[in-house]
């Protein structure tokens, strides 16, 4: 697909540079050129696809579908998929959470909602397929929604709401299937145009310098360090590498357009796959300053809770997926 | 009477964008208005949104979840 993005960057790095095949310096600045093309391109198609569907489907919908209907179960897995569709940025996640619990929504649904939309954005999709092609990008998203279905169910089960800040529990107790008087805008898609295009220029404009940064390093490793470096410390058979890129991941809060292309030439260099998504799933899915926003809304306890089942579901996949890649 | 305009937000960088988005406008165009920021997630949540940041105006909800243009923000200011 992107064959003729490859000829260009030879020619430019090759010809038009007059730098040497096979050299450390051409191979990394060829990497970084063609990686970063390819990347932003992507990354505009899907963000500008899913700012549509987001359009149609805005959070407020959602919270009402889940508030209003009995999915015998379902529910978990609704929620986690309208995870991926709507993006919030982790400064909503507080709010979100108290009109998720105000609407009547299960505290386990709104866990599976909660940890599914970080997990699957818009930004994580289009870098994997960028990065890793279509195939690894689905079963990427497949068990990021399987993560935050298990997820919930678990967490319901192990009924939380008593560790719920008191300001937090007496919502709960005045909760109900409200329906907000939620006016959908009737637009059409040439009206929605401006407002999509403006959000899908902030996303890149706010994540290119960590995308520039993170590429240049993974083009650095590309041109100087050797194929399968890494093996012998992170191979399939090293068996507590999983659990170990997991909690090395989940108090990093690099921005994953940032990680990716790194992770990318890890694999290359020899780190399995499984064990790499791991690692990305903890850097993308948990994060420090997001544990702290929900301090606000649960105690320490529940945060805990709730941070040690979304890793211990991590590190599970990621053994999974070193078993069946 | 002047308008209130109320932003809510916790304090993250959309927020912080739409609060300068805001007074750009108001002192662009020498508007009559009092802003005031909400920041406390107890007094956000009687609004009722669900993602912030959101630009209240005369208690009524104009804008939420993202950062509107200079534009935008003068069209629902001015009458």
């Amino acid at each position: 697909m992107f064959d003729w993005l490859q000829h260009i960057t030879n020619w430019l790095v090759y010809e038009v540079m007059s730098l040497s095949k096979g050299e450390h310096l051409s191979e990394a600045l060829n990497f970084f050129i063609y990686d970063a093309i390819k990347i932003l391109i992507l990354l505009f198609v899907v963000i500008f696809f899913m700012g549509i569907v987001n359009s149609y489907f805005p959070i407020d919908k959602v919270k009402n579908y889940l508030s209003r209907n009995k999915l015998y179960g379902l529910e978990y897995l609704m929620a986690s998929l309208f995870g991926i569709v709507t993006p919030f940025c982790s400064c909503s996640s507080v709010p979100l959470f108290i009109g998720f619990v105000r609407g009547g929504i299960p505290l386990g649904v709104t866990f599976a909602f909660l940890i599914t939309s970080p997990l699957v954005n818009e930004v994580a999709i289009g870098l994997f397929i960028a990065l890793f092609g279509l195939k690894t990008t689905i079963i990427y998203v497949f068990s990021g929604v399987l993560l935050g279905t298990i997820s919930g169910i678990i967490l319901q089960q192990l009924k939380l709401e008593s560790y719920l800040t008191p300001w937090v529990q007496k919502v709960l107790a005045n909760a109900q299937q409200e329906q907000d008087t939620f006016i959908a805008e009737k637009q059409t898609l040439s009206q929605r145009f401006p407002v999509i295009w403006k959000e899908v220029k902030s996303i890149i404009k706010g994540i290119i310098p960590y995308l520039l940064v993170g590429i240049a390093v993974g083009g650095w490793m590309h041109g100087y360090i050797p194929e399968g470096f890494f093996e012998k410390y992170m191979g399939k058979d090293q068996l507590f590498a999983v659990p170990m890129a997991t909690i090395l991941a989940v108090p990093m809060y690099t921005n994953a357009s940032g990680i990716l292309p790194i992770v990318q030439v890890l694999i290359d260099k020899g780190i399995p796959l499984g064990t790499a998504i791991a690692f990305m799933m903890g850097v993308v899915g948990l994060s420090l300053p997001e544990a702290m926003l929900l301090k606000k809304v649960m105690t320490f306890k529940l945060i805990a809770i709730f941070f040690g089942v979304v890793t211990i579901c991590i590190i599970i996949s990621g053994y999974l997926f070193n078993l069946i890649l | 009477m002047p308008k209130t305009i109320k932003i809510l937000g916790t304090g993250c960088s959309k927020c912080q964008s739409m609060i300068k988005v805001v007074k750009d406008v108001v002192t662009q165009h020498h508007l009559d208005v009092t802003i005031e920021k909400v920041e406390d997630v107890i007094k956000i949540m009687e609004f009722n949104v669900l993602v912030t940041p959101a630009l209240v105006i005369d208690d009524v909800i104009t804008i939420k979840g993202r950062v509107p243009s200079k534009e935008e923000v003068l069209a629902l200011l001015t009458p």
